[in-house]
């Protein structure tokens, strides 16, 4: 096995606001290996996004509450300095948000902001060496004149191209590990297939490892190779694609996957549901958190169950329930939820 | 750009218009302002009104007086009731100090606005941003004749550290001239300093909430480069468009602080005229002073599509 | 549900109407003037939002407005309801023309057509009480008040799945989907005929959109209602239309029964438009990915 080049272990992330403390994330535990495109799945308040953040410190603040471990290529993170950590930022780590729109300082033009980026790393690259290569970085990423449109203003750009013009910044220079943090949900499907075809040719050219956070199961069949499921600041499952397509363990897995519309197949005549409403986190259910919404809900569950591997044809296929895998591949087939056949 | 100036210039030309003519209706409805009256003095003889009447025009239909006085208002041959001195050559001579103590109360306020209301908000909740507030919220509910009353009391008759005002010609003597304007600098800078701090702060907040700043930090800029380029630069908007709208009224005349310490300026001309009722110079002094602020606001709002490239001069906004 | 309507002036009309059509839109065009000039606003140019739409609606279907954002969808949903007033083209409800008339005359109207809007969060007042913002059309329409209306009110929340003691809260104290729920119990109050959905789901929670789209479907069943869902997502918009139609600049492009537009698509920009929707199965999007990728 590789050598993780990032290595998270029992992240807590908690907020004290004005009414109460809030634990967004509780216990997240995950590797990415070179080259690898991990997706992180949930809804809002599953804890994804701040997860994603609190590996670059952007979640430190005097509300913030942060315990665990970050280790990229075996460097602490979480107790690094200032310094330290803006080393890696953009150099080791590039970030890519949801809103392409509200990302890019609206008073300054494209270019400058990527040169901006190179020059906060490299002090001996000169503004005309940096412009070279944010020409070179736009030019690669799929915009078109890049050495004209460079001097363009954010909102001169398409948010198609707004998108782009970020992974080129995130990618100036050269980091490892790309952390993308709902990059297309604002995008228009036409655009949403451009850029994630743009993000699997770069994990194929340069072999970027990525982070992928989204809230949607299409979006990640496409892309990823391993997924992590969260709920309610928690990973409930965690797998490989196919594994958790083809064979979820968590009922909240299946949920997700059953009410998904697909345009290749005669549609049902009911979507599937998962009842209820994601858990507020500050007043979290006893034990396993989708207990309320769960169809499957026994005596066992008032406890938390752990995130164990259950399997033992797949010891990296984790999940916190506390059904056995018969049930649970009895219980998926009686509702018809899934739509896949099983695994070969 | 064509199409900006052409507007804006027809629309100083609309103000100036309903200025004026308000001006000129308001002095003519209030009671006691019969200026013939009042130049002919108390217990005056009927004879002496009339002949003032007929000198002046004032039996003349209003739309005529009028037009009368708007045209000597431009031809530069405006007198006023009391003293029959040239209204434009008073007001030329006022120039310099009222533009003195705005330019350097302008320094003051916007040098400790900027500071202040930076520190508070990159400080936000602590003790320091909490002191700021208390003393901004005092520098605005201070009334200005009252502060310039106790200054003048302490500083100047008890203690004699500084003159009591009175405009020194900065030809004349810039150390003297710098000299006899801080309190009234300081006076009228204290209420804005304030007000300016309280807004940036609040700007500030808002703009380092905006995911553009969390791009920024994500690229590995350091603080002070997050904070200077991308927080300050995008927060000084709001400042720039208050600035426009409050320098451009005090240009007008900064009635009470010239009137406190008689720095004989546009202002203080106001002050007296007002006192008077002398219609040609408060005409005169009014449009002075539009003038200066639909200027003032035609170059906020070209500083504002510099500052902000999204925005475009002269297209009407969908 | 009585049918006592504004049909009595316009008999001529109502002779050669298709009974079955509840609305028939004509050569529908919105253009947004772009003006300029020096001195006086001029018209220069316009942007064609809406160029020359025509569909029907029959009673009880569903037609899905799918498009990309800037196709105009929006602005015909919007168009055809008369909240924006039409540059030409013809708009008939139950056989009669409402485009163009007055907002006076289109006031009756009103009822027998609602919208359910994209963001919960801001479609609904946060100083005002469930239960006033559901029963607000009811007692702006004069149907019910007093002890009446509250009884109305807590019926149509139950019907979306509330429960009545929700009657005196604020829209705040609602998850996503509640508050779609509650949006939907307001435009269901008047006992409207027609339904126009804009992105009803999109704001909302993955495992949240499906309960919304049963909900729609349930009451379109009880209710016998006709909607038009606009929505950018064609898989949820196949999954809940009678027939498709798929909007580009302003135009219907294609348009036809759900499954055969979805499954034949005949024109171009369909088809780029259904071959970006991902696909949820690994193999499938592997499988595709390699065909579609040059070497």
């Amino acid at each position: 096995m590789t050598e993780p080049l990032l290595c998270v272990r029992d992240l807590r992330v908690g907020f004290v606001t004005e009414t109460g403390r809030v634990q967004a994330a509780d216990g997240v535990s995950f590797d990415v290996a070179p080259g690898e495109v991990l997706a992180i799945v949930g809804e809002s308040g599953s804890g994804k996004s701040v997860t994603a953040q609190t590996i670059i410190g952007l979640t430190r603040s005097p509300n913030s509450r942060i315990a665990g471990s970050v280790r990229l290529r075996g460097a602490e993170l979480i107790d690094a300095g200032d310094d330290e950590l803006r080393k890696v930022r953009g150099e080791q780590i590039g970030m890519v948000f949801q809103d392409p729109m509200t990302s890019f300082n609206p008073v300054y033009r494209v270019g400058r902001q990527i040169v901006e980026a190179v020059r906060a790393h490299r002090r001996d690259i000169g503004n005309s060496e940096a412009r070279e290569i944010a020409v070179e970085m736009l030019d690669s990423v799929g915009i078109p004149d890049p050495a004209q449109r460079i001097d363009d203003y954010p909102h001169e750009f398409s948010g198609g191209m707004r998108q782009r013009a970020m992974i080129a910044m995130a990618l100036a220079l050269e980091p490892e590990l790309l952390i993308a943090d709902e990059p297309t949900t604002a995008l228009d499907v036409t655009v949403q297939a451009q850029i994630l075809a743009l993000l699997e040719r770069l994990n194929r050219e340069r072999g970027l490892a990525t982070i992928l956070i989204t809230h949607d199961l299409g979006v990640v069949a496409e892309v990823a190779d391993r997924v992590l499921v969260m709920y309610a600041g928690r990973v409930v499952e965690q797998g490989t694609l196919d594994e958790i397509f083809y064979d979820p363990q968590h009922p909240y897995t299946w949920g997700l996957l059953g009410s998904l519309t697909r345009i290749d197949r005669d549609r049902p005549e009911r979507l599937p549901q998962i009842s209820g409403a994601p858990p507020s986190l500050q007043s979290l259910p006893q034990g396993c958190p989708f207990r309320p919404r769960c169809p499957h809900e026994f005596d066992r569950c008032p406890e938390l169950p752990g995130l164990d591997a259950r399997l033992a044809e797949a010891p990296a296929h984790l999940d916190r329930c506390w059904l056995e895998p018969e049930e649970k591949r009895e219980l998926r087939q009686v509702e018809g939820q899934i739509g896949l056949e099983a695994p070969k | 750009m064509a199409r900006f100036v052409v507007r804006r210039l027809i629309g100083m030309v609309a103000v100036l218009f309903a200025v004026s003519v308000l001006t000129f209706l308001v002095f003519n409805v209030i009671p006691n302002s019969d200026p013939a009256q009042r130049m002919a003095g108390r217990a005056a003889k009927p004879e002496l009104i009339a002949t003032i009447n007929e000198e002046w025009g004032f039996e003349d239909p209003l739309p005529q007086q009028y037009l009368t006085m708007m045209g000597k208002v431009f031809s530069g041959d405006l007198v006023s009731y009391k003293g029959r001195e040239n209204v434009e050559e008073r007001i030329v001579e006022g120039i310099p100090a009222t533009v003195s103590l705005c330019l350097g109360a302008a320094v003051i306020w916007l040098f400790f606005g900027i500071l202040f209301g930076y520190l508070s908000a990159v400080r936000a909740g602590g003790l320091l941003d909490r002191g700021l507030t208390v003393l901004a919220v005092t520098g605005i509910s201070m009334p200005v004749f009252w502060l310039a009353a106790i200054f003048l009391n302490y500083l100047t008759y008890k203690t004699e550290i500084f003159p009591s005002g009175e405009y020194v010609e900065f030809t004349t003597d810039p150390l003297e001239w710098a000299n006899h304007l801080i309190l009234p600098w300081i006076t009228l800078a204290i209420l804005y300093v304030g007000f300016y701090s309280r807004v940036l702060r609040s700007s500030m907040l808002d703009v380092m909430n905006e995911d553009y700043v969390r791009t920024a930090r994500a690229k590995g800029l350091s603080e002070r480069r997050v904070m200077s380029r991308h927080v300050m630069r995008n927060s000084l908007i709001p400042i720039v468009t208050l600035f426009g709208l409050d320098f451009g009224a005090l240009l007008g005349g900064a009635i009470l602080i010239e009137a406190i310490f008689s720095l004989n300026g546009v202002g203080q001309y106001a002050y007296e005229s007002l006192q008077s009722l002398d219609l040609p110079p408060i005409m005169a002094i009014v449009l002075y002073g539009a003038f200066f602020v639909v200027l003032l606001n035609t170059l906020v709002d070209i500083a504002y599509a510099y500052l902000d490239p999204r925005i475009r001069l002269g297209t009407s906004a969908q | 549900m009585s049918v006592d309507g504004p049909k009595s002036d316009d008999i001529g009309d109502i002779q050669t109407h298709r009974p079955e059509l509840l609305l028939e839109v004509a050569d529908l065009v919105k253009h947004f003037p772009v003006k300029r000039g020096l001195v006086f606003d001029r018209e220069v140019d316009q942007v064609r939002a809406v160029d020359g739409v025509s569909f029907s609606v029959a009673r009880g279907e569903t037609l899905g407005l799918v498009g990309e954002s800037g196709s105009g969808k929006s602005t015909l949903a919007r168009t055809v309801l008369q909240l924006l007033e039409p540059s030409s083209g013809s708009v008939r409800f139950e056989g009669r023309e409402i485009a163009g008339l007055s907002r006076r005359a289109m006031r009756p109207l009103r009822r027998e057509m609602q919208m359910v809007f994209q963001d919960p969060y801001a479609s609904l007042n946060p100083r005002k009480r469930v239960g006033q913002i559901v029963g607000e059309p009811l007692l702006l329409q004069g149907v019910a008040r007093g002890a009446a209306l509250r009884r109305e009110v807590q019926e149509l929340l139950a019907r979306v799945g509330l429960a009545a003691e929700h009657y005196d809260r604020f829209p705040h104290e609602f998850s996503g989907g509640q508050r779609q729920r509650i949006g939907i119990a307001r435009a269901i109050a008047l006992r409207p005929k027609l339904i126009v959905a804009d992105e009803p789901v999109s704001a909302l929670d993955v495992s949240i959109r499906a309960q919304i789209v049963n909900l729609l479907a349930d009451l379109q069943e009880e209710l016998e209602l006709t909607y038009i869902f606009v929505a950018h997502d064609i898989g949820i918009v196949r999954h809940v239309s009678d027939r498709i139609a798929v909007m580009h600049e302003g135009k219907i492009v294609e348009e036809g029964p759900a499954d055969q537009v979805c499954d034949q698509p005949r024109d171009a920009y369909t088809k780029q438009l259904l071959a970006a929707v991902p696909i949820p199965d690994p193999r499938e999007a592997r499988s595709r990915r390699r065909a579609v990728r040059p070497s």
